[in-house]
Formats: structure tokens, C-alpha cells, sequence
């Protein structure tokens, strides 16, 4: 074919072959999460019993989503709104809620990552002394007192952010292949190589079987307890980041016959095989610190902002080589949050670039510059954490999980989609998919995000977030959360143009096929177009 | 480390980093058309 998909505005991109989709999967999927949330979930939901859960919830509904996004994705061939809209016009407000969601986090998601690579270059003198918590919050953040929003820049958190910013549109305006897949080749082996170093370094400090013993020994009896199960379910579906709109995106840009199936086990293997990886070498260097420190490891662990900028910086400190170790740690965070920063970006960049039938460059410029001057805006001024803290939580318990359940609901018992997806799956895949996945992805899992759903929103109501103000949280927390199906609403109100994606041939030439909604002709037809 | 814990570690390594390999050779065993 003479049409480069790379630069051409009526062929959809694709990515060279599977592997590279894998590579941009996994660099999508493991994220900062994997190192700094999975540890502590693990230790604090039953140590060493957990893996029963976790595993449940991998193989019932981590799995389970990730082929329903995909089979969305590679069937109507589309971002979000052009996915769903094709699935049927109805359900396009959807896909829009998923990329203003993508563009929430994409924007305070590059911050985080800003700080991580300052902490890098902190690591080679251990620059914050004996009191990392005063280092981090007054020291590098200038963080105010005041829970508000202010406009007094930080310069070092700014320059960084930029930086961020810069480099993250120029990955995603070379395109689907040169930039998106090339970084993930290049980056998650350099991010297995990086944190494999680190740990084996944690695990050669004294005191780490103490950890270990601590993350590992189980807890039979929390069995019993739902918020266990509950746990080990929200930990898959973040992690694999299944509801951001990400999967479905990727696998638009796979070409027609694919082995869905199969590259997504690989996947989701691949991102808890990071976890565990990640469990072992967090909770050696808490061991480590735990024995120094004369403190029992619950003493000593934390996750999150707070566990990567103030918890590891005191290990650091304390361990021989721990500049390496520190290098190690940030270096690693970087990477495996960039990969993902990349992924939440294209998501919304692909819904403009199939909206207006324009080209990479422009869409990348179009999305990419509101959203890193937003970003800046927000989150390089000393009133940043905060904000962040509070977005974090919303967006995730009231827009990922909210718009998943949306989604499933709406796509199973309203529009009896399943069906059809499920053969396209089995057209496609050599690991085939029966009624049992139906079972799984639209029976149980809206059990648990509904659950989950409601027992957030429940849990806000009563105690509002931390001792933030609730004009703070009102505006910034549910203001934002809810104004996002809204606005979603709105966009899914404007019409396709002629020059959208909406009437662009698929990337064989020939037209998108429309949804069918009977099974038996739908099975028909994806049989004999295999067979050609 | 307790025997319970270095259990649960093996089994944790076993069963996830397992599940990896098995699903490469799966996609290994059918190549890209």
C-alpha cells in the first residue's frame, strides 16, 4: 500500500504488528500505580492471602474488560466517540466522557512525573537531607498551607513540567508507530532492567526478608471480610486501566486480523507480573528501613505521593548506595509513568483527530497545547498538591468507575452488543471467548463497580475528602466529576462531518462495516470475511 | 521469612509470572498472519 498511515488523514494509523501493540499496552498499563499502589494494597488487604483475590479479579474482570475494550475498539475501528458512536449513536456521549476523563488526568498525571524527574537528579547527593517530608513539601513543592487555588509559580516544578509537556507532544505528534510504540520499545525494557537493578540492590539490604515476611505472610481470616474482595478488584481495574478509554483506542490502530485474545493475557499478565515484581522490591527496602529504624514494617510503610517523595527518601538516606538506589527508584517511576502519561494523551488526541479528520500534528497541537498550559496553570504553583490529591480521587472513584458501569451497562443490557463482540473476538483471536466472558463482563463485574460506586459516593457524603473545605472539594472534586457527563453529553450533540473519521475508509481501503445486532447473520458474516 | 510467607511468595511469583510465560508461548504458537 502507498499511502503512508502515519501521516495520511483518510487511512487510520496502525501499529506495525502485534508486538508493538503489546509494548504500547504494557507501557500503557504500567504505570505509577504498579509500584507505589499495588505494595501497600497487597500488605494492608491480607498480606500473602491476597494473591487469591488478586488473581480472582484478574481472571473474572480484569480480563474479562480488557476484551470488551478491545473487541469495541478493533470492531468499530475508532477513539472513543467514533467507536461508540459507530457501536450506535446513542452510546457516542460515552466515549467523550472517557476523553475528558483521559484529558482530566493527562493534566495533573504529567506533574507527578515532572517531580519524579527532579527526584532523580536529588538521588545523586540525597539533596533532602535529614527531613525528607519538610524537603518535599517546603523545600521542592513551596506547598501553601492554604487548601486553595493560587497562581505563585514554583520555577524548578514549571521548568520540569514544560520539559514534561514538550517532550510528551513531540512523541505524540510523530504518530502512532515512530512515537507511541517506539517509546514503549524502547521504555519498558529499560524500566525492567532499571527496576530488576533495584530489586536486587533492596533485596541485598539487611532487613529485607523482614519486609518480605511483612508483604507475604498471610492473613486467611480477612478472606471473610468483602473489602478484601472489593480491594483486589479495584486494584486490577486501575491498574490495567481498563475505563480510560486507553485499550479501546490502542486497539483501533491494530490491523483487522489480530490475535486479540491472546495479546491480551499477555498484557494483563505482563502488568501484575510488574506488581509482584514491584511488591518484592518495595517491601525489602521497608524491611530495611523497619530494622534501622527499631520500628515494626506497619510503622514504616505508606503509598502513593507521600511513599514515593518522603517514605523512600528516608530509606535512601539510610542505605548503602542508596544515590543508586535512589537513581534506581525515580528513574523507574519515570519511565513507567510516561509510557502511561502518553497513552491517557492519545486518547483524547485521536477523539480530535477523528472528529475533525485532521491530521496527526494538528490534533497532537490542538490537544496538547491547551492541555499542558492548563497543566502548568495548575500544578507547577505552590498550591498543586492539594488540587492533585483531590482530582485524583474524584476522577477515579466518580469518572472511571462511573463511566465503566455506564459503559457495560449500557453496552450488554441495552444494546445486546455482547453477543456480536464475542464473535468478534473469536473471528480474530486463537484464544476463543464463550458465554462464560458475557457472564463475567456484564454480570459480575457491574456488581462490583456498582458496589464500589456507591460506596464512595456514600463514604464523600458523610466525611467530604480529608480536612479539605467543602467549597474546595465541591468545585474541584464533585463540580469536576459531574460537570464531565455534561459536557460529554454536549460534544456527543455535534454532528460528523463529511471530513471526519466518521466517513474515512478502514485501513484496508474498504468501508467500516455497521453494526449488525443479529448473531446469527453477524456470525455469518465474520466467518466468510475470514475465509477470504 | 516465615514457611507461610515464602510459600505465598512462590506462589504469588508462580501463578502471575507463570501465567506470562504461558500466555507468550500461547501467542508464540499462533504467529501473525
Amino acid at each position: 500500500m502507498s499511502v503512508s498511515s502515519n501521516t495520511g488523514t483518510s487511512l487510520r494509523e496502525t501499529f506495525s504488528g502485534r508486538s508493538a501493540f503489546i509494548f504500547a499496552a504494557i507501557g500503557s498499563a504500567v504505570g505509577l500505580g504498579n509500584i507505589w499502589r499495588f505494595p501497600y494494597v497487597a500488605y494492608t488487604n491480607g498480606g500473602g492471602a491476597f494473591i487469591l483475590p488478586y488473581l480472582v479479579a484478574l481472571l473474572t474482570a480484569g480480563i474479562p474488560l480488557l476484551f470488551l475494550f478491545y473487541a469495541i475498539g478493533h470492531r468499530f475501528r475508532g477513539s472513543p466517540p467514533l467507536a461508540f458512536r459507530r457501536l450506535h449513536p446513542k452510546t457516542e456521549m460515552f466515549g467523550w466522557w472517557q476523553v475528558l476523563i483521559s484529558s482530566v488526568i493527562s493534566v495533573y498525571y504529567a506533574a507527578v512525573i515532572a517531580w519524579a524527574a527532579a527526584y532523580v537528579f536529588y538521588s545523586i547527593d540525597l539533596a533532602w537531607g535529614v527531613d525528607p517530608a519538610k524537603f518535599f513539601l517546603h523545600d521542592f513543592l513551596q506547598s501553601s498551607e492554604e487548601v486553595t487555588v493560587g497562581f505563585d509559580f514554583v520555577p524548578k516544578v514549571l521548568a520540569l513540567l514544560v520539559a514534561i509537556w514538550v517532550i510528551s507532544i513531540a512523541v505524540l505528534a510523530t504518530g502512532v508507530r515512530k512515537g507511541i510504540a517506539r517509546l514503549s520499545i524502547v521504555f519498558i525494557p529499560l524500566l525492567c532492567i532499571l527496576f530488576g537493578l533495584l530489586v536486587i540492590q533492596a533485596l541485598m539490604l539487611p532487613g529485607a526478608e523482614v519486609g518480605l515476611d511483612a508483604l507475604f505472610t498471610p492473613d486467611w481470616l480477612k478472606l471473610t471480610d468483602s473489602s478484601i474482595w472489593i480491594a483486589a478488584y479495584g486494584q486490577i481495574f486501575f491498574s490495567l486501566s481498563v475505563g480510560f478509554g486507553i485499550m479501546l483506542t490502542y486497539s483501533s490502530y491494530l490491523k483487522k486480523k489480530t490475535n486479540l485474545t491472546s495479546s491480551g493475557l499477555v498484557v494483563a499478565f505482563a502488568n501484575s507480573s510488574f506488581e509482584i515484581l514491584a511488591g518484592i522490591g518495595i517491601f525489602a527496602a521497608l524491611g530495611f528501613i523497619a530494622v534501622q529504624s527499631g520500628q515494626a514494617v506497619n510503622e514504616v510503610v505508606s503509598s502513593g505521593v507521600g511513599l514515593a517523595f518522603i517514605g523512600f527518601p528516608v530509606i535512601l538516606s539510610e542505605a548503602p548506595m542508596g544515590n543508586l538506589l535512589g537513581v534506581l527508584f525515580f528513574s523507574s517511576l519515570v519511565f513507567a509513568g510516561f509510557t502511561s502519561l502518553v497513552s491517557i494523551q492519545e486518547v483524547v488526541i485521536s477523539a480530535v483527530k477523528d472528529k475533525l479528520g485532521c491530521g496527526r500534528v494538528k490534533a497532537t497541537l490542538l490537544v496538547g497545547l491547551p492541555s499542558a498550559i492548563v497543566s502548568i496553570a495548575l500544578f507547577s504553583t505552590t498550591t498543586s498538591l492539594n488540587l492533585l490529591d483531590l482530582t485524583d480521587a474524584f476522577i477515579n472513584s466518580f469518572g472511571i468507575v462511573a463511566v465503566s458501569l455506564a459503559i457495560i451497562m449500557t453496552v450488554s443490557a441495552g444494546y445486546g452488543a455482547l453477543p456480536v463482540l464475542r464473535n468478534h473476538l473469536n473471528s480474530v483471536s486463537s484464544f476463543k471467548v464463550g458465554r462464560g466472558w458475557q457472564l463475567l463482563a456484564a454480570g459480575l463485574t457491574p456488581i462490583v463497580l456498582g458496589y464500589t460506586l456507591i460506596n464512595s459516593i456514600q463514604e464523600r457524603l458523610a466525611d467530604g475528602y480529608g480536612d479539605m473545605p467543602s467549597l474546595f472539594v465541591g468545585v474541584f472534586g464533585w463540580g469536576m466529576a459531574l460537570s464531565l457527563p455534561v459536557i460529554a453529553w454536549l460534544l456527543s450533540k455535534l454532528s460528523w462531518s463529511k471530513k471526519s473519521a466518521l466517513y474515512h475508509p478502514d485501513v484496508d481501503g474498504l468501508p467500516v462495516a455497521d453494526p449488525i445486532w443479529d448473531e446469527k447473520v453477524d456470525k455469518d458474516l465474520m466467518e466468510k470475511e475470514r475465509s477470504l | 521469612m516465615s514457611t507461610s510467607a515464602i510459600i505465598m511468595m512462590t506462589v504469588a511469583m508462580i501463578t502471575v509470572w507463570g501465567g506470562l510465560v504461558l500466555s507468550v508461548i500461547n501467542l508464540k504458537n499462533h504467529p501473525e498472519e
